[in-house]
């Protein structure tokens, strides 16, 4: 009864959309003020819907409701609690309907902290997120439905969540990244209600740039914690497949990071207008193609789920009239001729256009990369992989090539700057760094190594650059303190954000070029050493989990004769599926992890083939995603969003209904 | 060009994409064509699974047959089996090709499910196998008279696959050999 | 993307039905830099038969041979190239993640350069013009972008 009250929910849930997409945009044209307030009403009702079917999704997982497809096929009565609340969304169907239920969050979101939204701009804006809405709930009820009933032939038990899938990471990464693909979506149906009502203007990309902000920072902490649970789930120790899957969150995410800058010049000098919308409708689309790419089965990934070309098709066509429909608005209402605003060769804009291109090359690239398989079996062309070699060898280049304007941008002034100004200002950065590059490189022991050089004087550069800049806009304080009190979350925003790239850059380039790893085959009481730290194999024993039986090895590290820490890696086999898994031990820490995994028993001397890794400055590469998220969070307490909260709540609104009969 | 035309670009470029990505739905990515097409079928040096005779390539070659990549841990395999046994009635010429198995379960399995089979290769070791561009089992390929590979079929044969790709190639090759 | 593993049934069957070997292996090398060669090669040799996984990651037994194999080689000393060339000569372009240079593939490797060179030259052109001030613009010109001002405003 309550998965078919879920189903009934989400119809519901769909009818409003429906509504959502029409009424308020009729209302928008036809200058009809009760129509276009309809809108935030609706919005909230469809989050309530959702959430009544999500929660019955839920319910279904948790009670063990085996006569309901989803949860038979991915879940088992064995299975911890909060396995099963994941289980949700670790299937096709479920993870679609998280889909939408975020879509509802940030669709509700936007109709309630917008206030300050003239009515005709949020009817606009929201009526865009329902066409959005109604593309995903139709395409979950029609070829996807999550609450189809296995009745009769109910199973006894469920066929479990794949192993891989039972961990912590996987409970958090799908809704975080759910959080940023679709949140793009808002800065979307920002761009398109303002191509609608033909006024793109600095208070457009004042309105839309938190929420791209805050869906970019939702984007980053995703992707970062799929490439953690990478880690250390699937044992290999590798963090980055460039697997299509992970590009197609990547995608977006790079898009989104020239969108947020591009977004900057926009707001502050009111230029790049077009560009920025383009920027918008293609961030969206490339979650919009991510979806498709991961669900149609047109690539092979390791991770896709199990596919059906009419899902596919379903999509594709979704896709063509949101995308398709979006650009032919963009071609027919966009600004063709770039205002005239001025600015100079040397100025903060023109470093902002040089992220967008990097960032958009960049795109362009992964796109490429990523579809050309496709392109060339559909040319008859034959069979072609594009793996991580390829993506390596273009991408940090193209990273490269950044830093050295992004250690200029945030010093950098609006509309003109000088280079005898840079030369002063940079001068102390400068040589900071190149002191950095040629020392730090020297406490490793071993070669002194180019690329990790090149690295610290790339992150160096880029930190310095900013802490110069920080340094000047202190100095006239009367104290440090009350200095950095006075700086806007916005600045504080970037500078964290930037520091954050320049730590993943070093995490990155470090822990690629430091990285040890041995295979080897271990007998219990054997010991092998790497990197200054003598890892002990005491013994292996039998141990038992809720769901699984496992083989777990104890091993002690020492380090100088000194116990470090005792790790213990386990070799499990998943009762109800048989699936085998390895389970890494890791001893995290600033500067290295210790990684141990276990292969298969060797010979009949109880031996193990055992992987051990040394990673340097591995957590580094995520901390950095971290204050890369951080500071996109940061920006949105600034007051100039804040202020126009408060002040327009009531002014506003009025000026929306005379706004909507102009 | 003019200012407005410029901005319908990125409506061509995803116009594009998408009769591309329209195409990718009716392939199958996973379907990979052997690289030997059109190449003979390599040598070897191995023996008979029922005597231990030695086998080399020119013992196998001469007439078009099918060479069916078999194994008894193959479960695939099984199903195939009798379909190919049919097949062998009916006078096509099979060889097997025993991939990474062991000879007694591999003898077992032929005693208790027929041999449809005219010579059976073992190749314990795989070498064949990956000279061939084995990935898995069942595989079967299509050699012509000249001993020239000239397709590859990957999974069960079962009368569909015969009757649409596989009889025909096969019927091809026959014509092409009789009418000179 | 919700990081669903659904490995095909097949490829578990199969699984299960061989002698599974580790993915992680002790293959001992003469050198250590045969060690570091193999372990660069079979990350850019893909599994012919997984979803998309190099030979060094995946389980699937084509993929223990061709580890095997690799290790022969390169004990026989064997260049990468004489090695890739082997590898492709028996599965195609497919293995290899790393794509070949050459005609067919000649837009893959140029393309983000054209496309850097694009984006470079759309910018200095973007800055030129923008440097321009609209007062250095003849008449004609000029009653042509207002004219044209306008219609966007218009448009707008």
């Amino acid at each position: 009864m309550i998965p078919e009250f879920g189903h009934f929910a989400l119809i519901l849930a769909l009818c409003l959309s429906v509504l959502l997409c029409t009424v308020p945009l009729w209302g928008a044209w036809r200058g009809n003020a009760t129509a276009m307030a309809l809108a935030p009403n609706l919005a909230i009702g469809i989050l309530v819907f959702s959430a009544i079917s999500f929660a019955c999704l839920t319910w279904a997982f948790m009670q063990d409701d085996f006569s309901v497809e989803v949860v038979a096929n991915n879940s088992n009565s064995l299975l911890p609690w909060y396995y099963k609340f994941s289980a949700v969304w670790g299937n096709h169907e479920g993870s679609l309907l998280l889909w939408i239920l975020v879509l509802a969050l940030w669709t509700c979101a936007v109709a309630i902290f917008s206030p300050q939204l003239p009515l005709l701009m949020l009817s606009r804006v929201l009526a865009v997120m329902g066409f959005v809405g109604v593309g995903f709930m139709a395409f979950s009820l029609f070829t996807s439905n999550p609450f189809a009933r296995l009745l009769p032939g109910t199973p006894l038990d469920g066929q479990d969540l794949n192993p891989l899938l039972q961990d912590f990471g996987l409970i958090i990464h799908p809704p975080l990244l759910y959080m940023g693909y679709v949140g793009f979506s808002v800065a979307f149906a920002f761009a398109i209600a303002a191509l609608l009502g033909g006024r793109l203007d600095a208070a457009w990309a004042r309105w839309s740039r938190p929420w791209t902000n805050v869906a970019w920072a939702f984007l980053t902490l995703g992707i970062m914690l799929g490439s953690w649970w990478a880690y250390y789930e699937l044992g290999w120790g590798g963090w980055w497949f460039w697997d299509p899957v992970e590009n197609a969150s990547f995608m977006p995410w790079l898009a989104g990071t020239a969108l947020v800058h591009s977004l900057a010049a926009t707001e502050k000098r009111g230029l790049f207008k077009s560009w920025t919308v383009l920027l918008a409708i293609f961030a969206f689309s490339l979650s919009l193609l991510g979806t498709f790419l991961v669900r149609s089965g047109v690539l092979t990934s390791v991770h896709a789920f199990a596919t059906d070309p009419a899902r596919g098709l379903f999509i594709l066509v979704f896709l063509g009239i949101v995308v398709g429909g979006s650009l032919i608005l963009y071609a027919l209402r966009a600004p063709a001729v770039s205002s005239r605003v001025g600015f100079a060769w040397l100025s903060r804009e023109s470093l902002l256009l040089v992220n967008n291109v990097v960032f958009l090359v960049a795109t362009l690239t992964v796109l490429f990369g990523t579809l050309f398989p496709l392109l060339m079996d559909a040319l008859g062309q034959g069979k072609y992989s594009v793996g991580p070699p390829y993506f390596n060898a273009v991408f940090v280049p193209l990273m490269a090539l950044l830093m050295p304007f992004m250690g200029i941008g945030p010093l950098s002034r609006w509309k003109q700057d000088s280079a005898s100004r840079w030369r002063a200002e940079l001068l102390l950065p400068a040589i900071a760094t190149a002191v950095c590059a040629l020392t730090l490189p020297l406490l490793h022991d071993g070669d002194y190594n180019l690329w990790v050089a090149l690295a610290i004087l790339l992150a160096g550069w880029v930190v310095f650059g900013m802490l110069r800049d920080l340094a000047n806009r202190v100095r006239n304080a009367s104290s440090l303190a009350a200095g950095l009190r006075r700086l806007a979350p916005s600045y504080w925003g970037m500078f964290v954000a930037h520091v954050g790239f320049a730590v993943t850059v070093i995490g990155v380039v470090v822990t690629s070029q430091f990285n040890i790893e041995h295979d080897l085959k271990m007998t219990p009481g054997t010991s092998d050493t790497l990197a200054g730290y003598e890892f002990r194999f005491l013994d292996v024993r039998g141990v038992r989990g809720p769901n699984y039986v496992a083989d777990e090895a104890r091993f002690i590290v020492y380090r100088d004769g000194r116990e470090v820490v005792r790790l213990a890696p386990q070799k499990r086999r998943y009762l109800a599926s048989g699936d085998v898994m390895t389970e890494a031990a890791i001893d995290d820490g600033l500067f290295r992890d210790l990684f141990i995994a276990m292969g298969e028993p060797v010979g009949s001397d109880g031996a193990w083939a055992i992987r051990l890794h040394y990673k340097p400055f591995v957590r580094w590469m995520w901390a950095g995603s971290v204050l890369m998220a951080l500071g996109a969070f940061v920006t949105v307490a600034d007051k100039r969003y804040r202020r126009q909260r408060s002040a327009a709540r009531d002014a506003l609104r009025q000026g929306g209904v005379s706004g909507a009969q102009a | 060009m003019a200012p407005r035309l410029k901005l319908f670009l990125p409506l061509v470029l995803f116009v594009v994409l998408a009769a591309f990505l329209f195409r990718g739905l009716s392939l199958d990515p996973t379907a990979l064509p052997s690289a030997l097409i059109d190449r003979p079928l390599p040598d070897f040096q191995l023996t008979e699974l029922a005597d231990d005779r030695p086998l080399t390539r020119a013992d196998v070659i001469g007439e078009a047959a099918l060479f069916n990549v078999w194994a008894t841990w193959c479960i695939s395999c099984r199903v195939e089996h009798p379909y190919l046994q049919q097949l062998a009635d009916r006078g096509v010429p099979i060889y097997g090709i025993n991939y990474k198995d062991e000879d007694a379960a591999a003898r077992r399995w032929l005693r208790d499910l027929g041999n449809p089979y005219r010579a059976n290769i073992v190749d314990r070791e795989g070498t064949l196998g990956v000279d061939l561009g084995v990935y898995g089992a069942p595989e079967t390929y299509l050699v012509d008279a000249a001993g020239v590979i000239r397709y590859r079929h990957v999974g069960v044969i079962d009368e569909r696959v015969w009757r649409d790709t596989l009889e025909p190639l096969w019927r091809e090759i026959l014509a092409l050999e009789n009418s000179p | 993307m919700n990081r669903l593993l659904t490995a095909t049934l097949a490829f578990w069957m199969l699984l299960l039905a061989l002698p599974v070997a580790a993915v992680i292996e002790t293959y001992e090398f003469s050198e250590p830099e045969l060690e570091q060669r193999y372990r660069e090669l079979s990350q850019e040799l893909r599994c012919p038969k997984c979803q998309n996984q190099n030979i060094a990651d995946s389980n699937a037994p084509i993929s223990q041979d061709l580890r095997r194999l690799l290790h022969q080689q390169l004990e026989a000393g064997a260049s990468d190239q004489e090695i890739l060339a082997f590898m492709v000569a028996r599965y195609g372009e497919f293995v290899r993640y790393r794509p070949a240079f050459n005609a067919a593939t000649a837009v893959l490797w140029l393309a983000p350069v054209l496309l850097l060179l694009a984006g470079g030259m759309g910018l200095l052109l973007l800055l030129r013009g923008r440097k321009q001030s609209p007062s250095s613009l003849d008449s004609d010109e000029q009653a042509r972008l207002t004219a044209l001002l306008q219609s966007a405003e218009k448009d707008a």
